[in-house]
């Protein structure tokens, strides 16, 4: 049963990822496609970040991971390196649990 | 990037080009040294969910996005179905879909080509590839991560799950924000002037409001509303193309 579930997810994401990429050219070039295409990964990775911060499961929730977002926030405005900006997250998150318990 | 900015930028483009490119492939290792170490939890936690180490591997292996892969384990390890699993496996990857579209005019990849691209089309690679000021530097973003990293998740997907006992709870290290400062790196490039602030903000308020009343992953595809709402948004020319 759990290999049902990993061949059929597979298949399943393969075939998101393949489906977009094929999208015929003349689509593409197509003005309107081109800009709400440009505008989805800002929309998509935006609402990521929301979700793994303030949701757990299906509740809306603000605990430690809100410190490591502004945090986050907070190194790349103040443009520090990739790793850097990462590592800040992480570590101010489990620092805020550290303390609190939470 | 259309052909008359090209040839502006030519003979510029090309003299910055070795520092630009070397550029571009440390971001890319950072940015798969990052998704490496949390891959190390998605080892641990697939593990603790109760599957084999064939099983994990696997997943990091075809499945390879890596928010997919903790929903699938995640439904098993809450004691549901691994069929419900793959299907919110497969919404949660349906925004790959979306990436691809945006891909597919940047790489221009074409025969058995786009079925090996496909699988390196994610969170990360796109974010990587796009706002780019050549396509060649897209193309560079693109394949660069998507190599890397496919390889440290693997690696960190076997390490993890071998020394599943010790990282167990990646909650302990805050490996669940590392995930997330990941991407608030990745998109902050991507947030230049108040129309792209409008969209983020309110595509993580969209996701966020609307959580609770939907399954796991549908929320960020509900935020994806917002990008098609701006990009109809009346009196708005498309771009010449940023990327």
């Amino acid at each position: 049963m759990i290999w049902l579930g990993i061949a059929l997810g597979c298949l399943g994401c393969y075939a998101f990822k393949l489906a977009g990429l094929s999208v015929p050219h003349k689509v593409l070039e197509n003005s309107r496609v081109r800009r709400i295409s440009a505008l989805m990964p800002v929309a998509l990775l935006a609402a990521l970040i929301a979700v793994q911060t303030f949701t757990d499961g299906q509740r809306i929730v603000f605990d430690a991971r809100v410190v490591g977002l502004l945090v986050a926030l907070l190194a790349v405005w103040r443009k520090w390196p990739f790793l850097v900006v990462v590592f800040l997250a992480a570590a101010s998150t489990a620092l805020v649990r550290l303390a609190f318990g939470a | 990037m259309t052909d008359d900015t090209t040839s502006h930028l030519h003979t510029d483009e090309d003299q910055r080009w070795p520092e630009t490119k070397k550029g571009i492939v440390r971001d890319a290792f950072g940015v798969a040294l990052a998704t490496g170490a949390y891959g190390t939890s998605f080892g641990a936690i697939s593990i603790a969910s109760g599957l084999t180490l064939l099983q994990t591997c696997i997943l990091s292996l075809v499945m390879f996005t890596g928010g997919s892969q903790f929903a699938l384990v995640g439904v098993i390890a809450g004691g549901g179905n691994p069929v419900a699993g793959a299907a919110t496996a497969a919404m949660l990857g349906s925004r790959n879909a979306l990436y691809g579209i945006r891909m597919a005019a940047l790489l221009k990849v074409k025969g058995w080509r786009r079925f090996a691209t496909a699988q390196l089309v994610i969170d990360e690679t796109t974010a990587m590839a796009v706002g780019r000021h050549s396509e060649r530097a897209s193309r560079l973003g693109f394949y660069a991560t998507g190599l890397l990293l496919f390889t440290l998740w693997n690696l960190g997907t076997l390490v993890g799950g071998i020394g599943a006992d010790f990282v167990s709870d990646p909650k302990v290290l805050g490996l669940d924000a590392a995930a997330t400062g990941a991407f608030v790196a990745l998109l902050a490039p991507q947030v230049r002037g108040g129309e792209a602030w409008a969209i983020a903000l309110a595509a993580g308020a969209v996701a966020v409001a609307s959580s609770p009343f939907v399954p796991g992953g549908v929320p960020v595809l509900i935020a994806a509303l917002v990008a098609l709402a701006f990009g109809f948004r009346p009196g708005t020319n498309a771009p010449k193309d940023e990327a």
